[in-house]
């Protein structure tokens, strides 16, 4: 089989999870997305351990690797997306923004008793 | 042969799939068309004679992961039919589109440019990905990710059901709505 | 296709080419032995329920009232199929379908005997012999989950949604703990293969070699299958009927067809992974040396899998469903930390043995019942914990005006303190009403 065939079909998944996790606005479909470029670099891993006859077989065992480290992704990137449905009623990445700079002025007497617990745990509990 | 042709349609099949999971309007449909992306991985694997990989890959992606995507898009209140919020703006979705097929069109040339040519040898008698030889060598050369690797996943258990525990977190929810 | 091959399993022919109509003959045999099974299956389970309840069951249809559930199956084959207007179509109809493929394909794996010529070929019973066989069952069997995940979201009505969400983590859960006591199998037999597991257990039967990974298992597969006392995604007391509320005729038939070929394949898998596959019981071979040569051994799988399916049976008619959050405590607080600290000294035991050459069968019994005891053991904090906790909050609060009247507290009662100024004067006036 012609290496092209795999590793060409992985850069295409590739591309296309790229466009989902820019294109999406649905948290759990960037999820998706990146699933989908997790997938392109398994199956690059795959192709090349069995291309180059890898006496450790290192593309696999790499493979089974994110497999697994993707099981976790999902299962804490789903926990996060919950506590933000929970919170706001939306799982909209867009509507997210309380952390960005614009906000930084109105919200600065918030930000700066938010540092005061800080240093300060005893008063805020 | 005969194993190209197979690679051929099920790569059509998981581009094509693929193409649906980030364009789809319906969210339950984009888990679905993500099953079938990930079966045809799957597919290739065992094509590549890494056959262990292939039935992992059915067994925690296909029933485990994207049980978990669906279990969260009930809990968010998935609708029947088409949304129309799913996706970001149209601008957005132009510049996602010029940065997606700049970065295939790049890796697409370069690969071409520097496999043309070169083939894989597939084993026949003995599958390459044979359970026996995937245990082997990952417990006897990557012990040590392994052992990483799984205290990498009680973290993330911890951390997930701390996330989601409501006793837990009540009083930082109290704090911020 | 070559990447299907086993080379390496060796007696049970799958090393000879098989022609294609032979593997054809095979495939419907499977195919008609699982439908044959859910009818009996079906028949047998009201038969045995009736017994335990002193009725009679189904007599009528055929012998026996064998034919009953064929009559039920045309029953149900002749209603209107009704779909639901706010349900997803496609994917309302694709939902038996992907709950009724699976459940058939996983029984591509199992052995139902040794090699036997059939019309000159030499050929084992078994459709394919893979070499990752039973991780192939249970990625067979994650994906039978959609359909119960998707048949509850497609229909567009609150309690299959609910039912659904229920049997995903139910089976999710509970599909750790299964798998998990594999394990031990796979440590002791040395491969993945059910045929290669089968031949390991030509002596003694992993149910007693590895008893804790038995009981883990047949636990758990009550809890896979969606079967009472564990059937909480289609309890009819609290969700009408879970996932299939709005499914009826043919689709309705499909799930119910899954749940039984499911019901069948778990139990054969335990027959396959426990009980010694198609090896006669002990004993047979003492005086009937053919008993395990031939198409003999089909009779005792059979059996050894009816066996398992009366266990089922029992179960229904003996059991009362669990609760959900004491459902969730067994899978994950009991039997998934349990069948760890077994799993790690069935590893410690393997690996003592191969460096030290012990008896490993004689630690394994003893430390198999101790892990046995110690699970039993840990039903007895949890009985403990909850009926203390439980009985005084379902304890009534007291009515001051019970039955139209006012009424002083019972004994056990208090009385509910009262906000503002004067709550606590009132309980200073009255110190002694508890008493009277």
């Amino acid at each position: 089989m012609p290496l092209l065939l795999p590793v060409l079909l992985a850069a295409l998944l590739f591309s296309i999870g790229i466009y989902g996790v820019l294109a999406r606005r649905n948290a759990i479909l960037v999820l998706m997305a990146v699933e989908l470029m997790l997938n392109a670099v398994n199956l690059n891993l795959v192709a090349f351990d069995v291309w180059l006859r890898d006496r450790l077989l290192a593309g696999q065992v790499f493979t089974l690797f994110v497999i697994t480290i993707a099981a976790a992704e999902i299962g804490l990137g789903l926990a996060i997306i919950l506590l933000v449905f929970r919170n706001r009623a939306t799982a909209a990445l867009d509507e997210l923004r309380d952390l960005r700079e614009q906000d930084l002025a109105p919200a600065g007497r918030l930000g700066e008793s938010g540092t005061d617990g800080g240093t300060e745990p005893a008063v805020t509990s | 042969m005969t194993v190209e042709v197979l690679f051929g349609l099920l790569g059509v099949v998981a581009t094509g799939s693929a193409l649906l999971v980030v364009t789809t309007r319906q969210m339950v449909h984009a888990a679905l068309w993500l099953v079938v992306t990930l079966g045809a991985v799957a597919g290739c694997y065992l094509l590549l004679s890494a056959e262990f990989v292939a039935w992992v890959q059915v067994l925690i992606y296909i029933g485990a992961v994207v049980v978990l995507l669906l279990f969260g898009l009930m809990l968010t209140r998935a609708p029947i039919g088409a949304s129309v919020d799913l996706d970001a703006s149209m601008a957005q979705r132009l510049a996602a589109a010029v940065v997606a097929g700049a970065t295939a069109g790049v890796l697409v040339v370069s690969l071409v440019d520097a496999f043309r040519g070169e083939h894989i040898a597939l084993e026949t008698d003995r599958p390459r990905g044979h359970s026996s030889a995937v245990g082997a060598a990952l417990f006897r050369d990557w012990v040590l990710p392994f052992e990483v690797l799984s205290v990498l996943l009680l973290a993330a258990l911890v951390g997930a059901i701390v996330l989601s525990r409501r006793d837990v977190s009540e009083p930082a929810e109290r704090g911020v709505t | 296709m070559s990447v299907f091959a086993s080379p390496d399993v060796p007696g049970f022919g799958s090393d000879l080419p098989i022609p294609w109509w032979l593997l054809l003959v095979k495939a419907v045999a499977i195919f008609v032995f699982l439908v044959v099974m859910t009818l009996f299956a079906i028949w047998w389970e009201r038969r045995v329920v009736a017994r335990m309840q002193h009725r009679i069951g189904p007599n009528r249809v055929g012998p026996f009232g064998l034919l009953q559930s064929l009559a039920d199956g045309v029953k149900l084959a002749l209603k209107e199929d009704i779909i639901p207007k706010a349900a997803d179509k496609v994917v309302f109809v694709l939902a038996p379908i992907i709950s009724v493929t699976p459940a058939f394909m996983a029984f591509a794996v199992i052995p139902f005997g040794p090699e036997v010529s059939i019309f000159g070929h030499r050929t084992a019973l078994q459709l394919t012999d893979l070499p990752v066989a039973v991780l192939y069952v249970l990625a067979v069997a994650s994906v039978g989950i959609y359909g119960i995940v998707l048949a509850g979201w497609s229909s567009g009505s609150t309690y299959p949604l609910l039912g659904g969400l229920r049997s995903s983590a139910q089976m999710i859960s509970y599909e750790v703990a299964m798998g998990l006591s594999f394990v031990g199998v796979f440590i002791y037999a040395g491969s993945m293969s059910t045929s290669q597991i089968v031949a390991a257990q030509t002596q003694y039967w992993y149910a007693i070699l590895l008893a804790p990974s038995f009981v883990i298992y047949v636990v758990s597969m009550v809890g896979e299958t969606n079967r009472a006392p564990f059937d909480l995604p289609e309890a009819e007391g609290e969700l009408v009927g879970g996932f299939h509320t709005e499914y009826s005729s043919l689709k309705f038939a499909l799930f119910f067809l899954a749940e039984y070929i499911n019901m069948v394949t778990v139990s054969a898998l335990a027959t396959t992974l426990f009980l010694g596959g198609w090896h006669a019981p002990f004993g047979v071979t003492s005086f009937w040396a053919g008993a395990n040569h031939g198409w003999w051994p089909i009779i005792w799988f059979v059996l050894k899998v009816l066996i398992a399916l009366f266990v089922f049976i029992w179960l229904r008619g003996t059991l009362p469903r669990l609760r959900y959050d004491q459902f969730m405590r067994l899978g994950w607080k009991v039997l998934i930390p349990s069948s760890l600290g077994w799993l790690l000294l069935v590893a410690t035991v393997r690996a003592v043995n191969a460096q030290y050459n012990l008896q490993s069968r004689d630690v394994l019994l003893y430390g198999g019942a101790g892990i046995v005891v110690i699970l039993l053991l840990t039903f007895i904090p949890d009985l403990l914990a909850t009926r203390p906790s439980e009985e005084p909050e379902g304890e009534p609060e007291w009515d001051a005006m019970a039955g139209g009247h006012p009424v002083p507290p019972m004994p056990g009662q208090s009385r509910p303190v009262l906000t503002g100024a004067r709550a606590s004067d009132d309980d200073d006036d009255l110190p002694t009403e508890d008493d009277t």
